[in-house]
């Protein structure tokens, strides 16, 4: 826990319009509201494609924020990680009740951000690309052309077969790939050198889920990732990277509500 | 929400009165700023918490509508939002730098409805006594506001005192105040700039208070003297495009020395708002920091539109008039007196606080009784910054302190007699802070951070 916060009280973070969809159910149910974050490159129109309206359903306020420079948030070439999670936390401070955070991809690397900033009720980490050197050995490996030109400041891009099975139609997939922005070039770079988080305030309970099969994150990323918050990884076999469009979307943000529901522990 | 106490059967009893046992439930005093802060931390350590209440609503004084509110039309913090806002609940973007007081307000409400504390809040109801119970508990004697019905007392594990300091007018006993023909009125009883307006205003005091009415009178008054004891900085709200506390933390963070720190910060100022003698101020007895900074841009530009015009110390008040301390005598017809707040804990006897004659506590890092390690204090302190994000990590303190005496009493004990019950009475600002009775509880948010950040740091140590 650190107290003293020159960076926040000396240089904060400036403000900047921000994207934030949202799905409310239609009786308030006393469930606590659910903040997805998406991936870098990807915007809050990800989960407004099936997760939202799904969560909705079955009782949940969800919302999504495009952190800035994503999505519909105004653009931000500079940005950093920092700037990302203080959009989250503003958006989460900004709903009624104590929120539930659910990073996706990058996402997750700044919810674990955000919690050291908000104490959320709970947060999830949803194939969290939570970078360093072996996610960055793993990614030149499978996809050097898409990866490399980001060490020069390029856009990092995944190829669309890494995002999605094969069991979403290529026309689909190559819509939603061409709908695909990136983070700035800093936040890229910061995948790769960043400091640790700072340990997350309110002491959340954490769920971990991903894909054996994404090619994105490793089984293993996922374990280590997990294992940090003390449990083991809740797995969706036959998924690619983005769980939230992938034809068999229902699976994982069922588990993730069911958790949820029985106390997120 | 924790069952409700009148179902409890009493089984113990004091001085013939029953007494209703809540277990190991901690009681808060007040749901102001320090106390909503209080009841969210010990709910986030996984204490049950009662909250006492007299007023109705949260914020107090924060809240316009409560009779002790100190708050008036104009009132904004002298602090930015990130130094003002609780560090895991930042306000809005879209606000400005410095909100507005009822912006303070619904920051708070926002806080209160956020993470739920409301129904652990019991409203209109004042505590009455607080007294040392068996086994280092408390008995909490409480009663409707305003004296109704019956008193009742409960049993608690612990007790968070956050009754404010900020309530209780402080007005000197001048000379020949009683026999003064004109309105005198306590700057907490000042509300809106219509009260002033073609009047002859005298404004007492330096503080921040006493400039912004003085800045008002200057509008609408026909004549405003503003009289002030000595000559003090006056920091802009902004410095070279920035609000002046974050520039002021952005110097704090090269850790300069103290000294070289006071002359680049009087430099800055020379610079920014220049030699006060020119507009006939006193020029400042003492170096910056020694004093609550006084924040204002509009002081000074109003004493150079001849709106203000800047008087020495009252000597005496006379029939018709106010004689001042160089010998001139000045006729208004209102005095403002923007004299300060005194602290009071009347429901406390002084030596649970160990207050000195003057009725002053003496606590561990102002909030840690060294006596009874189930008592504390939040948000008896003024600082450089705003209080909330000082009360914030005050209250996260305590209730670690508490969930470890509960977990691990011997290492509680080990820690409390080698770090809290030894360790003298300091004051966590580096500058000689003017010893007025409104600087005893003045602290520096970095000093007394770093102080707070090493009892946490020690809490987790022993913890482990």
């Amino acid at each position: 826990m650190r107290l003293i916060r020159f960076d926040d009280w000396a240089k904060p973070v400036p403000p900047v319009r921000r994207e934030v969809l949202s799905a409310t159910p239609e009786l308030d149910e006393g469930k606590p509201p659910v903040l997805f974050v998406p991936g870098f490159g990807h915007g809050a129109w990800v989960f407004a494609e099936f997760w939202l309206e799904h969560a909705a359903g079955r009782g949940f306020a969800a919302h999504a924020v495009s952190p800035r420079g994503h999505g519909g948030s105004a653009g931000s070439p500079k940005a950093t990680l920092r700037a990302y999670a203080h959009d989250v936390v503003q958006a989460a401070a900004s709903l009624p009740r104590q929120a539930v955070l659910v990073g996706h991809g990058a996402g997750a690397l700044v919810v674990e951000r955000a919690l050291a900033r908000y104490p959320a009720r709970a947060a999830v980490l949803a194939a969290p690309v939570l970078g360093g050197w072996a996610t960055f050995g793993a990614a030149v490996r499978r996809n050097p052309g898409g990866t490399l030109p980001a060490i020069f400041g390029g856009r990092l891009r995944l190829r669309r077969r890494q995002l999605f099975s094969r069991e979403v139609p290529d026309a689909v997939a190559k819509a939603y790939a061409g709908r695909l922005g990136r983070a700035s070039a800093r936040a890229q770079w910061q995948l790769l050198l960043h400091r640790a988080p700072e340990p997350a305030v309110g002491d959340p309970p954490v769920l971990v889920v991903g894909s054996p099969d994404d090619r994105v994150v490793p089984a293993s990323a996922l374990t280590r990732a997990a294992r940090r918050y003390g449990g083991a990884p809740l797995l969706f076999p036959g998924m690619g990277h983005d769980l939230m469009l992938d034809a068999r979307w229902r699976e994982p943000i069922d588990a993730i509500l069911d958790w949820l529901e029985k106390g997120g522990s | 929400m924790t069952t409700s106490t009148d179902h409890d059967s009493a089984t113990l009893w004091r001085d013939g009165r029953p007494v209703y046992d809540r277990g190991e439930t901690v009681c808060v005093v007040g749901a102001g700023p320090s106390g909503l802060a209080a009841v969210k931390n010990l709910r986030e350590h996984g204490f049950g918490v009662d909250c006492y209440e007299r007023e109705t609503g949260v914020g107090g004084g924060w809240n316009w509508r409560h009779d002790r509110s100190p708050v008036y039309a104009s009132a904004h913090p002298v602090s930015s939002k990130p130094l003002t806002q609780y560090p895991d609940f930042p306000m809005p973007d879209d606000w400005p730098d410095y909100p507005h007081h009822s912006q303070v307000l619904a920051y708070l409400e926002r806080y209160a409805d956020h993470f739920d504390l409301r129904p652990h809040i019991w409203f209109g109801t004042e505590v009455v006594k607080v007294e040392p119970a068996d086994g280092m508990r408390w008995d909490v004697t409480t009663r409707s506001t305003g004296g109704y019905g019956a008193e009742r007392t409960h049993r608690y594990a612990a007790v968070v005192v956050a009754n404010g300091h900020n309530w209780s007018p402080n007005l000197p006993a001048y000379d020949g105040l009683d026999d003064f023909k004109g309105r005198v009125i306590h700057a907490s009883a000042y509300k809106d700039p219509a009260e002033l307006r073609g009047k002859r205003v005298l404004v007492i005091g330096g503080g921040n208070t006493g400039c912004d009415i003085a800045v008002e009178a200057a509008q609408q008054a026909s004549r405003c003297w503003h009289s002030t004891r000595r000559g003090y900085w006056y920091a802009p709200k902004y410095l070279l495009g920035r609000p002046a506390d974050q520039f002021h933390d952005a110097i704090l963070r090269l850790r300069l020395p103290l000294r070289l720190r006071q002359w680049l910060l009087q430099r800055i100022l020379r610079l920014a708002v220049g030699d006060l003698r020119r507009f006939g101020m006193r020029r400042p007895d003492h170096k910056v920091f020694e004093t609550h900074p006084i924040v204002n841009s509009q002081l000074i530009y109003h004493v150079g539109h001849g709106g203000i015009a800047p008087v020495p110390d009252v000597a005496r008040f006379r029939q018709y008039s106010v004689e001042l301390a160089d010998g001139t005598e000045v006729e208004p017809d209102v005095v403002v007196a923007a004299t300060g707040y005194q602290p009071r804990f009347e429901f406390l006897a002084p030596e649970a606080l160990a207050a000195t004659a003057e009725g002053r506590p003496r606590l561990h890092l102002h909030a840690f009784s060294r006596r009874h390690p189930t008592l504390a204090v939040a948000g008896l302190i003024e600082s450089d910054s705003g209080i909330l994000p000082l009360v914030h990590w005050q209250t996260v303190a305590i209730a670690r302190w508490l969930r470890l005496r509960e977990a691990a009493p011997q290492r509680a004990g080990e820690f409390w007699a080698g770090t809290v019950a030894k360790e003298p009475d300091r004051r966590w600002t580096g500058a000689k802070v003017k010893d007025t009775p409104r600087h005893w509880f003045e602290v520096s948010h970095v000093d007394y951070l770093r102080a707070l950040q090493k009892m946490i740091d020690g809490l987790a140590g022993a913890r482990a």
